[in-house]
């Protein structure tokens, strides 16, 4: 099941994702327990808030190029990892919230597994929806030659700002059923290394297809899960894997395999021509 | 239509562009030689937008488009191909051009239409015009050269511009290829009433093809005139071809 939710948000964009996360499940887990509104405002309030910070620091953000990008990402990031941890009163520390309450219906462990998978296929979804878009397309362009998509009059930091306030606002949903999955939120939520997770999730998938993320999460979890009996030193086993990955398969092991079957395709497309 | 008046640009204490001036008229097909570092692709990211000028005007129908962002430029109606292939290498062929064509209709930030239903028929029609049709689906990164230099056009015309500005369209191209694309430019310029301003080095083509030239040397303009008159001035047989 938390494989599941791994998947959820599992990274269409290689952003400094987790701290959305942490923002829509803070949010949600806040609003449950200390006000007293209809649990589905708090829901809805859960990705509105990722997509506003998603959207305040994409601001700061598309200014700047690459490496840059990333380092003032993490960092503004970590701001509001700081906020969490610091601000006993409100967000309960390092021992963050737990025991928030889910209406009667989400109860159950059945009934809460349906509820993420309905989202999760919606979500996932409508993320297809995307990037099959002219937006999607175009931001491919960008990723691939932001220079010439200018040429041909994009504006490429708006156009790049769209897509991190989009991802942030599936960000918060993922973060919004992990409450609903956990009760709880903690300060880990927020923190760079889950951050640092995703991101190999998506490399070891495949960064540039729809469903290498998905397959990345479910190689990571399962190596935490069935090299974990083992050791604790799981991670190890991944970073060799990592390297391996960066030597033979550059595109992921999902792209490795688009690879493989691509050329077959064309064969079939030129002999039905 | 396009005028570049006494135009600047230094990169630190080099003058890359100083005192450059060109005009374009409507439907003219007008080129800018001069020997390697004279500051022609200076000038071209200049008047598109990737650089700002320091001094000196550039309008384009009467309106001052110096120093604005490429995007601006682009949907006023310039656009471009450059010297060194800039083009998106993971997407296919017909993605290449349809990016140019979907932002060309202003449809890049659409969310919910499948992209492959939109545009294709504008998208055809250009790579069919510049003889790309049968490599469509072929991923742009794993094209030839010269192929992908033609698709530098292709992309150039998604946006549907008045003014087409192309930096060395034949460059690193054998002597075959470079015939045909200044074929494909004469007919494009033809068949579309397209009004082009291109760079280049091979001094034949030139000659041949443009109905006027400017000559650049150091940053600086030399003359502005038609073909055989560049040919007679005195300061650019010293300056370029006597040199040669």
């Amino acid at each position: 099941m938390s494989l599941n939710l791994v998947v959820g948000y599992g990274g269409m964009f290689q952003f400094h994702h987790g701290v959305f996360y942490g923002v829509g499940a803070y949010t949600v887990a806040l609003m449950l327990t200390k006000t007293s509104l209809p649990v589905w405002v708090g829901f809805v309030a859960g990705p509105v808030m990722a997509t506003v910070t998603g959207f305040l620091i994409g601001w700061f953000c598309v200014r700047l190029t690459r490496l840059y990008f990333a380092m003032l990402q993490i960092s503004l990031g970590s701001l509001i990892w700081a906020i969490a941890f610091r601000w006993y009163t409100l967000t309960g520390g390092d021992d963050g919230i737990h025991g928030v309450p889910m209406p009667a219906l989400l109860s159950s462990q059945n009934n809460s597994y349906y509820f993420i998978l309905v989202i999760l296929t919606i979500c996932l979804m409508a993320m297809y929806l995307i990037v099959k878009s002219p937006f999607g397309r175009t931001l491919q362009a960008i990723r691939d030659n932001p220079q010439r998509c200018e040429a041909v009059g994009i504006n490429v930091r708006r156009h790049q700002l769209k897509a991190i306030v989009i991802a942030t606002f599936f960000a918060g949903v993922a973060g919004v059923l992990f409450v609903v999955l956990e009760r709880s939120v903690f300060p880990d939520l927020l923190f760079w290394v889950l951050s640092l997770e995703v991101f190999i999730m998506c490399l070891l998938g495949g960064w540039f297809t729809f469903a290498g993320p998905i397959l990345g999460a479910a190689i990571i979890v399962s190596l935490r899960t069935f090299v974990g009996i083992y050791t604790e030193y799981w991670t190890l086993v991944l970073g060799v894997i990592l390297i391996l990955l960066i030597f033979f398969l550059p595109e992921g092991v999902m792209g490795y395999f688009l690879g493989k079957f691509r050329p077959l395709a064309k064969e079939v497309a030129h002999r039905s021509e | 239509m396009l005028r570049v008046e006494a135009v600047e640009k230094s990169f630190d204490d080099f003058k890359a562009v100083n005192g450059a001036n060109l005009v374009v008229g409507k439907g003219e097909l007008v080129a800018v030689i001069g020997p390697n570092g004279a500051g022609k692709t200076t000038l071209f990211n200049l008047i598109t937008g990737q650089l700002k000028p320091d001094e000196g005007r550039i309008t384009f129908k009467g309106e001052d488009i110096g120093g604005l962002p490429p995007y601006e430029i682009c949907k006023k109606g310039i656009a471009r191909s450059f010297q060194i292939v800039n083009i998106f290498p993971r997407l296919t062929v017909f993605e290449n051009v349809q990016v140019a064509v979907l932002s060309q209709q202003r449809k890049s930030s659409e969310l919910l239409h499948p992209a492959h239903n939109i545009a294709v028929e504008e998208t055809e029609v250009i790579l069919e015009s510049v003889g790309l049709s049968g490599k469509a689906l072929e991923v742009a990164g794993s094209l030839s050269h010269g192929d992908q230099k033609i698709l530098e056009i292709a992309i150039a015309l998604g946006n549907e511009p008045e003014l087409l500005i192309l930096d060395e369209p034949t460059a690193g191209m054998s002597p075959e290829e470079t015939s045909a694309t200044m074929e494909l430019i004469k007919r494009l310029a033809d068949t579309r009433g397209l009004t082009i301003l291109f760079c280049e080095h091979d001094m034949e083509v030139v000659f041949s093809v443009a109905q006027s030239i400017m000559v650049m040397h150091q940053g600086r303009t030399l003359v502005q005139a038609e073909p055989q008159e560049v040919r007679r001035n005195k300061e650019v047989q010293e300056a370029y071809l006597g040199g040669e």
